[in-house]
Parts: C-alpha cells; sequence; structure tokens
C-alpha cells in the first residue's frame, strides 16, 4: 500500500508548526495507525531528518497516552476505536492521511504531535477521587453493591482519559471525561459521600479551564471506551444534587 | 568464555567519568558467604505481625522534615507515594508520564488474588501460599509469600474503597474467578481491565495527595542514576523529558516501582515506553540484581504477525477458562480450523494435564505450545501459534454470557487481526511478559543499598521462577499501601533530625555530570542505526537464545550475539535532535543501552543456573517425559548478581521452605 501523509511539525510549544508530506511506500493493512508512523520515522531516519515524535505505550487501548487527529478525526476514522488500535486494513481505500494532534486549547502542544493533557488531571485532582485513607477500609463485601450498579459503574469508569472528546468537541469541553467520573464514583459506595462536594468542586475546574458543553455529542462518536452521553448528563444532575446541600469547605 | 576483565563504568561518584562503551568480554564468578533475607525468625505466622510491631515510628511532627523519592506510579508507585504522603512524609513522586494513570499496571487484564476464602471450595491462607510457593517451582522467599497472603485480605477492601468497582454477584458480594495454576476461585475481577480500574483508582488516590499537598508529582521526568552517599542511597538524578533539564535531587529514602524489564525483549505485552532503566542504573551504583533470566512468557499472547509489528498484544489468561487450546493433530493441516473435526484435534493441555487442563500454570502451558508449534503443528501464516476455542463455551453459554465475561478482549482480537473470534478460534502464542527477576531485597523491601527500596515487579521476591496469574497486581497494591508504609518509615526513623543530601553535594554533581556526559555521548554519537533497530535486534537475540527454552549453546551463542551488539550499538547508533527538548529517539536511546547491559546479565544468569526452574526451562535439565527437572541440592537459592570492575559476581541467597515441604511441581 502506498500512503501519502501529511504530518503536523511543530518543534516546540513557541514555534507556529506547519505540515510536511511524506510518502511510505511499503504500508501493510495490517499495520496500526502508529505502526505507520513507525515505519515513517525509521524513513525520515534513514535520510538523517528528525523522527515525528507522537506518544503512545500499552498499544493495547488501556493507558490513554496515545492520540493524534486524523483527517480531523481524533484517534481516526474508526469510530470508538484509539489510535493504537486503528489497523489500515480498516480504513478502506485510502491514500491519503492528514495526521495531526489532538487539537484543543486546553491541551498545548509541546512537539509535533504530543500534548500537554495535564488540565485533565487537575480535574481529578479537584475532587475525582474517593476520600478514604489507608487501612481505614471496611471490609468490600460488608458493603453490598448490585451487579447492575457495579457494571454501570464500570461503564463510567472505562474512560481511559485520553481525551478524545475534548478534542472532538467544538467547544473544548471535558463534559465526558468529567462526567465519567463523577457517574462512576457516585455509584459506589463509598464515593456517594462526598458527591456533591465532588460535583462542585469538579463543575468548577471544568469551567476554569474547558468550555462549556453544548450537548454536541462529538465527544460519544470518538470516545473509544464507549462512555455514553449519560455522563455529559451526570456532570449537571450531580452540580444539581450539589446545590441542595449546604455549602461547606 | 573470556577472563579478561569487564569494564565498568558505575565507578564510585567520585572517580571521573567512564566511557560507557565495552571493552572485553563479560565473566562471571562466585562471592562467598551467603546473603541475609532478614526474615523473621520464629513462629511464620506471626512474623508479619511481630516485624510490624518491631519497626520503629516517627513522630508525626518530624514526618514532613522527612523526604522520600518515589520512582514510578503505578499500583505500588502511586500507593507507596499516597500512603507515605499520607502519613505526613514528604514524598518527591517521578514518572516518565504525562499522567499516573499512564503506568502499565493499567493494562493488566484478568484479576488480582486474595486470600479471602470466602467460598466453599477449599481456598485458604495456607493454600495461597502453597499455590504461590508450588508455582514459583519454590524460588521464592517463603517469609515474603506469607506477607503477601495476609495483607490480600484488606488490600481488596480498601481497592474497592478507593473506587475499583469490581465486579459482583447478584446479591451484591465480590465475584471471584480461577486463574492458571490454581484449583480454586479467588481472582477478584473487573471485566477484563482489572488493571485499569485499580491503576484509575490508585492514581486517583495519589492525585488526592497531589490536592492536598503533601506529595511533589513530577510528571514526564524520567531518573536517569542513583546518588549513592555514605554508602546510603541518598537521592536521583532526573531528567524533565520536556526541556531537557538534568537535575539531582536530595532525599532520606528512595523507592524504585519502576516495573519490570519484559521490554527487553523487544516483542513483549508490556508498554513500549517500559524499560529498566532506574532499576538498572541503581543496579550499577551497587544494587545487587536478582535472578535476570527468570523472565515469564505468557501463554496467551497473540503471535507476532507483521515485520512492522511494535509489540506483541497480551489476551487475559482467564481466556483459559472457557476457550480450549488446541492444535491440529497433523502437522502443516491447511484447512480452516472450523474444518477440522474433533477427532483431528490434539487438546494437548487437557490430554497432558488431566488434573488442571487448561488451567495449567503459564510457564507449562506456554512451554507446551511451543512444544507443539516446534513440532510443526503450530497453526496461521506462520505456523507460530495455536488455537484458543470459544465453540464449545458459545454453544453452551451463548454470545452474551462470552461478551459479557471477555466482550473486550474480544474485540481487541478483533481489532489486532482482522479476524472474528466468535466465528472462529483466536491464534495465541507464549510472549515475554512478567519479569519475576529485579533488584534484590530483604524481607523490608530494602535493597544491597541502604535507603533504597523496591516494590512491585521492579523487586524480585514473590514470584520465584514462575508468576501465578493475578499475583502480580497483589504483589504491587500490598507493597505500596500495605509493606512500605510501615517499612521505610522504619528506615526513616534513624535520620530524624539529619538535612537530606543536598543537591550540590560532590556524589550528586558527580552522578549529575556523568548522566549529562552520557546524553551528550549518544547524541553525539556519528552512527546510523536508530536505538530502535538495535532493540529488536535484541530482542530477536534473547528470544532464541534465552527464551520459552534454553540451553547451553543457545546461551553461549546469545552471550556473544549480545556483546557484539552492544559494540555495534556504541559504535552506530544514531540519536541526532538535541538534548534540551523533548527527544525520544534519546529516550529510547538510553533505555537500550541498559537493555543491552542488562541481557548480558540475563543471559549469564540463565548460563550459571544448571537447572530447570519455572519459567527458566534449560533443555539440559529435564526428567525423561520432557518436564523441567528442579536441582534442590545445588540451586536452592537466589542468584543475586553484582557488577564490578572484574565483572559479574553472585551472591546467593538460600532459601527454605518451612511451611509448605518442598514437591516436584505436577499438574497433571
Amino acid at each position: 500500500m502506498r500512503i501519502e501523509l501529511e504530518i503536523w511539525r511543530q518543534d516546540g510549544p513557541g514555534d507556529q508548526g506547519r505540515f510536511e508530506r511524506h510518502v511510505v511506500d511499503d504500508a501493510t493493512p495490517e499495520m496500526s495507525l502508529l505502526e505507520l508512523l513507525d515505519r515513517l520515522n525509521d524513513q525520515i531516519a534513514e535520510v538523517g531528518g528528525a523522527p515525528v515524535q507522537f506518544e503512545s505505550d500499552c498499544r493495547e487501548g488501556a493507558c490513554g497516552a496515545c492520540g493524534v487527529t486524523v483527517d480531523g478525526v481524533p484517534h481516526g476514522p474508526v469510530a470508538n476505536t484509539p489510535s493504537c488500535r486503528q489497523h489500515l486494513r480498516a480504513f478502506g481505500a485510502v491514500t491519503t492521511l492528514r495526521i495531526e494532534p489532538l487539537r484543543s486549547a486546553a491541551f498545548p502542544v509541546i512537539r509535533d504531535l504530543v500534548v500537554d493533557r495535564r488540565s485533565l488531571d487537575r480535574v481529578i485532582e479537584a475532587g475525582g477521587h474517593v476520600d478514604i485513607a489507608t487501612g481505614t477500609a471496611p471490609d468490600a463485601d460488608s458493603l453490598l453493591v448490585t451487579t447492575d450498579d457495579a457494571e454501570l459503574a464500570l461503564d463510567f469508569a472505562a474512560c481511559i482519559g485520553c481525551g478524545a472528546c475534548v478534542a472532538a468537541c467544538p467547544n473544548g469541553a471535558a463534559h465526558l471525561f468529567a462526567g465519567a467520573k463523577l457517574a462512576h464514583l457516585a455509584l459506589i459506595p463509598h464515593g456517594k459521600l462526598e458527591r456533591d462536594r465532588r460535583a462542585r468542586a469538579v463543575g468548577e475546574r471544568l469551567e476554569e479551564e474547558f468550555g462549556p458543553c453544548s450537548s454536541y455529542g462529538a465527544c460519544v462518536e470518538v470516545c473509544p471506551a464507549g462512555i455514553p452521553l449519560s455522563a455529559v448528563a451526570a456532570v449537571h444532575r450531580e452540580r444539581l444534587l450539589g446545590v441542595l446541600k449546604p455549602k461547606r469547605r | 568464555m573470556t577472563t579478561e576483565a569487564y569494564r565498568d563504568e558505575a565507578d564510585d561518584a567520585t572517580t571521573p567519568v567512564a566511557d560507557p562503551r565495552p571493552t572485553a568480554a563479560p565473566h562471571w564468578s562466585v562471592a562467598d558467604g551467603v546473603l541475609d533475607g532478614n526474615a523473621p525468625t520464629g513462629d511464620p505466622h506471626t512474623a508479619w505481625d511481630r516485624r510490624r510491631t518491631d519497626y520503629r515510628l516517627v513522630n508525626p511532627a518530624n514526618r514532613p522534615k522527612l523526604t522520600v523519592i518515589v520512582v514510578g506510579t503505578g499500583l505500588a508507585g502511586a500507593g507507596a507515594a499516597a500512603a507515605l504522603g499520607e502519613l505526613g512524609y514528604n514524598v518527591e513522586c517521578f514518572t516518565f508520564h504525562d499522567a499516573p494513570r499512564r503506568a502499565h499496571s493499567v493494562a493488566a487484564q484478568g484479576g488480582i488474588n486474595a486470600a479471602r476464602g470466602r467460598k466453599v471450595d477449599g481456598d485458604s491462607l495456607s493454600r495461597f501460599v502453597i499455590d504461590t510457593l508450588k508455582g514459583g517451582d519454590f524460588r521464592a522467599r517463603e517469609a515474603d509469600v506469607l506477607r503477601l497472603a495476609e495483607e490480600s485480605v484488606r488490600v481488596i477492601d480498601h481497592l474497592q474503597a478507593i473506587g475499583a468497582p469490581f465486579a459482583r454477584e447478584y446479591g451484591g458480594q465480590l465475584a471471584t474467578r480461577s486463574f492458571g495454576g490454581v484449583q480454586v476461585s479467588r481472582t477478584y475481577y473487573t471485566r477484563g481491565q482489572t488493571g485499569q480500574q485499580l491503576q484509575v483508582a490508585a492514581s486517583q488516590a495519589l492525585l488526592r495527595q497531589v490536592a492536598r499537598g503533601t506529595v511533589n508529582l513530577h510528571t514526564r521526568t524520567e531518573m536517569l542514576d542513583l546518588i549513592v552517599a555514605d554508602g546510603r542511597a541518598q537521592g536521583i538524578i532526573t531528567r524533565d523529558l520536556v526541556t531537557g533539564h538534568v537535575q539531582a535531587w536530595g532525599a532520606h529514602a528512595v523507592v524504585l516501582a519502576t516495573g519490570g524489564y519484559g521490554s527487553v525483549f523487544f516483542h513483549s505485552t508490556l508498554a513500549v515506553n517500559s524499560n529498566a532503566t532506574a532499576t538498572w542504573r541503581a543496579h550499577r551504583r551497587g544494587a545487587l540484581f536478582a535472578s535476570p533470566s527468570f523472565v515469564q512468557f505468557h501463554p496467551t499472547a497473540l503471535p507476532v504477525s507483521s515485520r512492522w509489528q511494535s509489540k506483541t498484544v497480551l489476551m487475559s489468561e482467564s481466556l483459559r477458562n472457557d476457550g480450549w487450546i488446541w492444535v491440529p493433530m497433523t502437522p502443516g493441516d491447511e484447512r480452516h480450523p472450523n474444518d477440522i473435526p474433533e477427532p483431528e484435534r490434539d487438546y494437548y493441555l487437557e490430554r497432558r494435564y488431566p488434573a488442571y487442563g487448561n488451567l495449567t500454570p503459564r510457564d507449562i502451558a506456554s512451554r507446551a505450545a511451543r512444544a507443539e508449534i516446534v513440532a510443526g503443528r503450530g497453526v496461521g501464516p506462520l505456523k507460530n501459534s495455536v488455537y484458543l476455542d470459544f465453540r464449545d463455551a458459545l454453544n453452551r453459554l451463548g454470545r452474551t454470557v462470552i461478551a459479557a465475561r471477555y466482550g473486550n478482549l474480544f474485540d481487541m482480537y478483533r481489532d489486532v487481526t482482522g479476524e472474528d473470534p466468535y466465528r472462529q478460534p483466536m491464534r495465541i502464542a507464549p510472549g515475554a511478559h512478567f519479569t519475576m527477576g529485579g533488584l534484590w531485597s530483604d524481607y523490608d523491601q530494602m535493597t544491597s543499598i541502604p535507603g533504597l527500596f523496591v516494590g512491585g515487579e521492579a523487586g524480585n521476591n514473590y514470584h520465584g521462577a514462575n508468576r501465578l496469574g493475578a499475583n502480580s497486581l497483589l504483589s504491587a497494591c500490598v507493597d505500596g499501601w500495605f509493606t512500605l508504609p510501615y517499612s521505610v518509615p522504619n528506615w526513616l526513623a534513624v535520620l530524624v533530625g539529619t538535612p537530606p543530601l543536598s543537591p550540590d553535594a560532590p556524589e550528586a554533581t558527580v552522578a549529575l555530570e556523568q548522566v549529562r556526559r552520557r546524553s551528550e555521548q549518544l547524541i553525539g554519537n556519528p552512527g546510523s542505526q536508530r536505538p530502535t533497530q538495535f532493540h529488536r535486534r535484541l530482542g530477536e537475540i534473547l528470544y532464541a537464545g534465552c527464551g520459552v527454552s534454553r540451553s547451553e549453546a543457545s546461551l553461549r551463542r546469545a552471550v556473544e550475539q549480545v556483546w557484539d551488539l552492544r559494540v555495534e550499538f556504541w559504535a552506530d547508533v544514531r540519536v541526532g535532535g538535541s538534548g534540551a527538548q523533548l527527544n525520544q529517539e534519546l529516550e529510547r536511546a538510553w533505555r537500550v543501552a541498559d537493555f543491552l547491559e542488562l541481557a548480558e546479565l540475563m543471559v549469564i544468569d540463565a548460563l550459571d543456573r544448571t537447572e530447570s526452574c519455572g519459567a527458566h526451562f534449560r533443555e539440559e535439565y529435564a526428567w525423561p517425559d520432557g518436564e523441567a527437572r528442579r536441582n534442590d541440592d545445588d540451586w536452592l537459592s537466589v542468584s543475586a548478581w553484582e557488577s564490578t570492575a572484574d565483572g559479574f559476581v553472585r551472591h546467593s541467597e538460600p532459601l527454605d521452605f518451612g511451611l509448605v515441604p518442598l514437591q516436584v511441581r505436577d499438574y497433571r
């Protein structure tokens, strides 16, 4: 397979950046998108150029490190699939691909296709956790959780934190990411206790660093973990529940 | 083997910077005396309780004055950093990832064992210890395994409390399943993403401490050296991967929780950035490296199928609960698997191990698969895999039930191979996976360098020569949350009132200079090959010479080949770019340089250990039926290696088993 690539190159955060054209002549259908970039980098290195910097780690769809924009779509043409699990065989008779970083004001570019996604962790720091001290947990079997609740919590907990939802959103909102977290923690026994405070803190952080949600649903189309749109609703619902509680910090 | 001196660049911190390029082929010798694991004497059942009571404590007012460095934010690192921060110590935590959640623990699928013994299937704390020691072929430290079993009970409670949504029965109780090497059901799980859920929960607990100001988290920062001063670990050297800034950090104790080195094989089930640099650099500073050749090959990895393939994808071992493993009876059978009738299929695990069948431990299953492949009965385009067939399970349970149990694994398989596992059998093959070797540590998880602790896969104690499924998440969690938070303060207690090492101390500045020089050497090297090319070739050498099975001949060949490759690396590696920016080629280069050194020791350890045990199968040491033959008379010990100016030196820690009598592993 011959594939023409337009790749975003940017030397550093201050650089303006540009697209660079390359051709990979020996691409194969079983290659993943990232293996195509590996192959491209070998080719670039052979002629003494600087390989394209991009992120990936587990390459199994669990770590959330990878994430590039392909022809305008975060992670690429196969819906709900992370970049590392996008394989050329699924792209049809594709001969050109335009690859650039995940685009969002909340994710500044570090170099080439690598972006800074720490804004997501700042949402978690604000309240995306359970307040419990080490060694104080009761017997996990003493707190019953129905299969349905556990499974529903898991549907939301499946988020891999890749940030594609933010990049897909015309507003740059992180409601799918944050809502998945709020919904997951609201469904498990310990997380329920502080859900009002959590929702308030997380909501405030979302407003500080990300855009507002207009329920476009673009996030859901790219989410590799298949987080449902109801996560977005969870942000509003959980915050509303918080409104009914006295404000104390 | 040549006896020429082996030049070592890890000189003590005050000597000038040495050239890391190799000058002479390696050799090894055996040290006098024995290593002491420092396990409590007396009744093993009360050992951990007594040790905890004996540990010195630190007054809460003194804790913020004591600095602990934790490297790694996987299950062991995040747990240790969060727990120590919560206790009030000043914690500096480092990860090369952009976020703590991305640590490779996230990719574990199957589950976490706990000796809770709630069901009436005969499980108990004792049985956990027996299974684990037997599974590890009696090359683990019994006292550590007992502590692991004991803490496994409350670790589940803690992880569930911090947010991991474990699978539940309809009545609301925790659900369990079985895993290889075990006939009871003691594995707690979260679909096929247990590691992800535990890792995300642990990193959230870590970020909670970051928000409270008790942990300073340094992301995209990689440890490149250890600072040893006054004979104890007092800090590390790091490189900021974005700016290239190299910096020294002083501390009262250093905890390495940096994971395993299975990625030395290039094609492994590990993440592509997993590496051995932190532990290897610590080794070069004097920390003994134990059992480097004990590498587990996972029996249910996907086969390598293309030239550009970047890694081997792992499928959870839990698939073996419902999928039957078979190969065609006739070598070279080209028929579609669905067209091969029942009588012409060989369910070789069921045939050879009727008692355990599909649930034989990993080393046995991997070796059996390799035997079939070598005998020409391998399947797939490259004839390098065996079938894992869900046909019967699908007929019996239906697609909905199977999808609920393994859906994400089936999807992943389809993504990778383009084949639908609901319609035709999966193809699987053994792939390099978990490393049982690592930095040697005593019962308190302190390495041979005082003040340097190790947790999770970076250490060596629990798994012996073969890790049982679902024991890795357990050991990482227990180390992080419930062992290091007791044993590290015991060490810190004697340092109350002393300042941490100044980053300007001579030991720090010399180490800093060495790291800078090494980077410059790599960037300026006038070579032509990318670091990755060397890594691929190293992997091929190791799979062939030090893989699922090894022989003296294959190992001697591998020693030579690794050596030649290492020489070629320093002569011809090309990095390019600058050291003052994000430079992934440079990151790979120093990791591969360290892998090349480690590989040398791996092969030597395998050559030196003239027996078969667990994952270390030496073809010369087998029973007549082909099963591994352990030699307890000569090898009832852990090999812990030191690098010296005169080559590698083996120290031995004798093992003794008070609770579980030595027995031949028999899973038939």
